[in-house]
C-alpha cells in the first residue's frame, strides 16, 4: 500500500530520531509555557518580581561578609561586593536552569500523561523563563557596577564583555543538558532529586564564584577549569570588571563539554519520554 | 476493493506491563541488586519468600489488537475496567509506546483523555484556552481565530477572565471540551470526558461531535461506560475484553454483548450469602438474606403488566415482630431510580424464614436495572434500622412495547401511566 501516513507508531524508535522539527511546530506552546511560568510564579505574593532581586542581593551580601570580611579571601583587587555579585548572577542562572529542568517529568506527569506534545518544550520553556530572572538580576548588577564606577573603584570593561550573550547561551545549554539528564533518570530513581539540591551547592565551590581562579595553584587551576562552568564565570568577571584570568583554552573545552552534555541529554530524554508514563 | 479512506490502521498491537514494583525505586537498591546478581548471590532487596524470577511476571494490557478505522467513522470502544480501553487510547495519542505492533495514522490526532488536561489554575479562562489549544497542537493564530466560538460554546463567557481555580468542576469540563471540540485535527480521541458535565451540556457535546464527524468528515474515537451516549454518537463499536477485541461492528449488538458480560447472573435463583453488601453492614449482622428468586420465571425479563412473585429466604439470629422489606432499583449508570416497599412481612423468628412477595415493576421504562434488597425495621419514632443491605441482588430487564424507542437518558427511567384525552 502506497498510502502516505502522517504518523506511524512503532515500539522502537531509532536512538537518533530526535524529532527536533516538532519543537519548531510547537513554538507557540513554548512561548505560552514561558508566559505561564512568569505570570503564575509571583501571583499572590507581596513582593512579586522583587524576589528576583532579593535572592542574589542577600547572597552577595552574605558572601561579602563571610568570605570577604571574616575569611578575607582575595578578590583580584576588585571591590568585594561587585566581585561576588559578578560570580553570583551567572551562577544563579545556571543553578536555576539545572534545578528547574531536573524535575520536568515528575512535575509535569499530569499533563504528559494525557496528551502528546514534544516533551522538550517544557524544559526549554523553563530555561527561557529563567532567563528573565537573569535579565533582572543583570540589570541590578549593572546598577551596582555604575555606582562603583562613579565612586572611582578600579574596575574597567574589557572587550570580553561583548561575549556575554554567548556565555549566557552556553550557561542555558549546560543547565538544560544536565537538567534533562537528571530528569530522565529521576523518572526511575527519585533519589537523584535530593542529589540535585545539594549537588548544585557543592558544585558552586568547585567553580570560581567566591574565589578568583588566579589564586589557585597551577595544578588545581587545571582541575577547576575542567569544570565547564569555571571558564564561563571567569570570563564573565574579567569582561565586566577587568581583573582575573582569561582561560580561553579551557573555554573551548567547556564548549565541547556543553555540546556533549546537551546532546547526551536530548538523546536520553528522547529515549525516556516515550515510555516514562509506565515507570514514573 | 474500493473502500473509504483509512484514518487509523492498527496491526498486532500489544502492550505489556511488568507486574509489581518496577525497579528497586532507588538507585542504590538497583545497584545492590545488580551487584548481587553479578556475584551470583541472592538479591538483598528481594522480598522474603518471593521467587527469584518474580520480576519477569508480566501483564498484557493489550494483547494483539487489529483495527482499521475509516475516515469520518465514529467508533465507540466499550469494555470493563481493565479491558484495555484507556491503554489503547494512550498509545494512540502517543502518551506511552506500544510493546509490539504498528499503528499508522493519517491526520492529526487530538485527545481529550481527562478533564482539564494542562489547565493551569492560576491562569484565566482565556489564557487557558490558548495554553490548552497549544498543548493540543493548535498555534496561536488558530486559537485566536476560534476563540469567540470556543467561549460561546463553553457557556463561560461571564467568567472567561477569572482564574480557573475559581471555576466549578462543571465549568472546567465545559471549557476543556470547548477547546478540544474546536480543534482542526482530523481524529478526535475522547475518554469518558462527558461524565462530569450536566445533562444538557452532554447532549450539546454529543451533538457537536456528531456534527463535526458528519459535516467535516472527522473521525471520532469514543470510550465510555455510558451506553446511551455510545448509542447516540457512534456508528460502529468495538468491545474489548482482557486486552483482546471480542466484537467489532453494530453498536446495539456490541452493547448487548457488553451488558451480558456485565450481568452474568440472570439465573432464576440467586445465592445471596456472599453477595456484595453495603459498606455499613458487617458480617455479624443479626438478619441476613440467604437467597432470592422470581418464582415461575425462566428469565429476568419483565413486562409492565407482569405481576411478579419474589421469593426470599432470610436467616435470623433475633426475633422481630414487624419486619419490612425494600427493593431498591438502580439503572445501568448506578442512579437510584425507585424503591418498592412491603411494610409488613410479618414476624421474623430465629432461624430460617421464607417469604413470598407479590410486586410489579410497572412504571419502569425500557432498560436494564439492578435490584438491591434491604430488610429493616422501624421504632416508635419512625427511625429506620437496616439489618441487611444486599447490593446487586439481581438484574432484570424491562420490556416496554412502544412503537418507538424510549430514550432513557433523555426521557428518564420512569414511565408514568399514559395520559388520556378527556372529551
Amino acid at each position: 500500500m502506497e498510502k502516505k501516513w502522517t504518523t506511524i507508531i512503532v515500539p522502537k524508535r531509532k536512538l537518533l530520531d530526535l524529532r527536533l522539527w516538532e519543537l519548531w511546530q510547537y513554538r507557540d506552546l513554548i512561548w505560552l509555557f514561558i508566559k505561564r511560568d512568569f505570570s503564575t510564579k509571583y501571583k499572590q505574593t507581596i513582593l512579586g518580581p522583587l524576589w528576583f532581586v532579593i535572592q542574589p542581593l542577600f547572597t552577595t551580601l552574605m558572601q561579602t561578609f563571610v568570605f570577604g570580611n571574616i575569611a578575607k579571601l582575595p578578590t583580584d583587587g576588585l571591590p568585594q561586593f561587585l566581585f561576588y555579585m559578578a560570580g553570583n548572577v551567572p551562577w544563579l542562572y545556571f543553578s536555576l536552569c539545572l534545578s528547574g529542568t531536573s524535575n520536568t517529568f515528575v512535575n509535569n506527569s499530569g499533563v504528559f500523561g494525557k496528551v502528546y506534545f514534544p516533551r522538550l518544550t517544557a524544559p526549554i520553556a523553563t530555561v527561557i523563563s529563567s532567563g528573565l530572572n537573569l535579565l533582572i538580576q543583570f540589570a541590578m548588577f549593572m546598577g551596582f557596577f555604575l555606582y562603583f564606577l562613579c565612586r572611582g573603584s578600579d574596575i574597567r570593561i574589557t572587550w570580553i564583555a561583548a561575549l556575554t550573550p554567548l556565555l549566557i547561551i552556553q550557561i542555558a545549554m549546560l543547565g538544560l543538558g544536565f537538567g534533562i539528564i537528571i530528569s530522565s533518570l529521576t523518572t526511575k530513581y527519585r533519589d537523584l532529586q535530593a542529589l540535585v539540591a545539594f549537588g548544585v551547592s557543592l558544585w558552586m565551590y568547585a567553580t570560581p564564584v567566591i574565589y578568583g581562579a588566579s589564586t589557585l595553584s597551577p595544578k588545581l587551576f587545571t582541575v577547576i577549569m575542567l569544570n565547564p562552568m569555571s571558564p564561563i564565570i571567569e570570563l564573565m568577571r574579567y569582561g565586566w570588571l577587568g581583573s582575573g584570568t582569561t582561560p580561553f583554552f579551557y573555554w573551548g573545552i567547556s564548549w565541547i563539554t556543553t555540546a556533549v552534555v546537551l546532546f547526551l541529554g536530548v538523546v536520553l530524554f528522547n529515549k525516556v519520554e516515550k515510555n516514562f508514563m509506565d515507570t514514573v | 476493493m474500493e473502500e473509504r479512506d483509512i484514518a487509523i490502521q492498527i496491526t498486532g498491537l500489544k502492550k505489556q506491563y511488568r507486574l509489581g514494583v518496577i525497579g528497586g525505586g532507588t538507585l542504590q537498591g538497583d545497584i545492590q541488586s545488580w551487584w548481587a546478581r553479578k556475584r551470583g548471590k541472592d538479591d538483598p532487596n528481594r522480598k522474603i519468600g518471593t521467587k527469584k524470577h518474580h520480576k519477569n511476571e508480566t501483564f498484557m494490557a493489550l494483547d494483539g489488537i487489529d483495527l482499521t478505522v475509516c475516515k469520518g467513522e465514529r467508533l465507540g470502544i466499550i469494555g470493563h475496567n481493565g479491558a484495555g480501553k484507556s491503554t489503547l487510547l494512550k498509545i494512540l495519542s502517543r502518551v506511552t509506546g506500544p510493546t509490539e505492533g504498528r499503528i499508522c495514522i493519517d491526520g492529526r490526532i487530538s485527545s481529550m483523555l481527562e478533564v482539564g488536561t494542562g489547565f493551569n489554575p492560576e491562569l484565566t479562562g482565556r489564557e487557558n484556552i490558548y495554553l490548552n489549544g497549544a498543548i493540543l497542537g493548535m498555534n496561536r493564530a488558530e486559537v485566536t481565530g476560534k476563540i469567540d466560538q470556543i467561549i460561546e460554546f463553553s457557556e463561560c463567557a461571564q467568567f472567561i477572565d477569572t482564574p480557573v481555580k475559581r471555576y466549578s468542576s462543571g465549568m472546567y469540563v465545559k471549557l476543556a471540551f470547548a477547546v478540544a471540540a474546536h480543534l482542526d485535527s482530523e481524529i478526535l480521541v475522547m475518554d469518558e470526558v462527558l461524565a462530569v458535565g450536566d445533562m444538557k451540556f452532554q447532549q450539546k457535546c454529543l451533538g457537536k461531535m456528531g456534527d463535526v464527524s458528519s459535516s467535516e468528515g472527522r473521525t471520532v474515537l469514543y470510550v465510555s461506560h455510558n451506553m446511551n451516549t455510545i448509542r447516540q454518537l457512534c456508528d460502529r463499536c468495538i468491545v474489548l475484553d482482557h486486552g483482546k477485541k471480542v466484537f467489532d461492528g453494530d453498536v446495539e449488538e456490541a452493547i448487548s454483548l457488553y451488558s451480558d458480560i456485565k450481568k452474568g447472573n440472570l439465573s432464576a435463583q440467586v445465592d445471596l450469602r456472599d453477595a456484595k453488601r453495603f459498606s455499613t453492614v458487617n458480617t455479624m449482622r443479626s438478619i441476613s438474606f440467604v437467597s432470592a428468586a422470581f418464582l415461575g420465571r425462566e428469565e429476568n425479563c419483565f413486562k409492565q403488566e407482569d405481576r411478579l412473585k419474589l421469593w426470599l429466604k432470610l436467616d435470623s439470629k433475633i426475633d422481630i415482630e414487624q419486619a419490612k422489606i425494600r427493593v431498591g432499583i438502580c439503572d445501568m449508570y448506578d442512579r437510584k431510580v425507585a424503591s418498592v416497599l412491603c411494610r409488613d412481612i410479618g414476624a421474623i423468628r430465629k432461624g430460617d424464614n421464607e417469604v413470598t412477595l407479590e410486586l410489579s415493576f410497572a412504571g419502569l421504562a425500557t432498560g436494564t436495572y439492578r435490584g438491591d434488597l434491604i430488610v429493616f425495621d422501624t421504632n416508635e419514632f419512625g427511625t429506620v434500622k437496616e439489618y441487611d443491605i444486599v447490593l446487586e441482588a439481581f438484574y432484570f430487564e424491562m420490556e416496554n412495547k412502544l412503537e418507538f424507542t424510549w430514550n432513557q437518558l433523555k426521557w428518564g427511567p420512569v414511565r408514568l401511566p399514559d395520559m388520556n384525552v378527556i372529551r
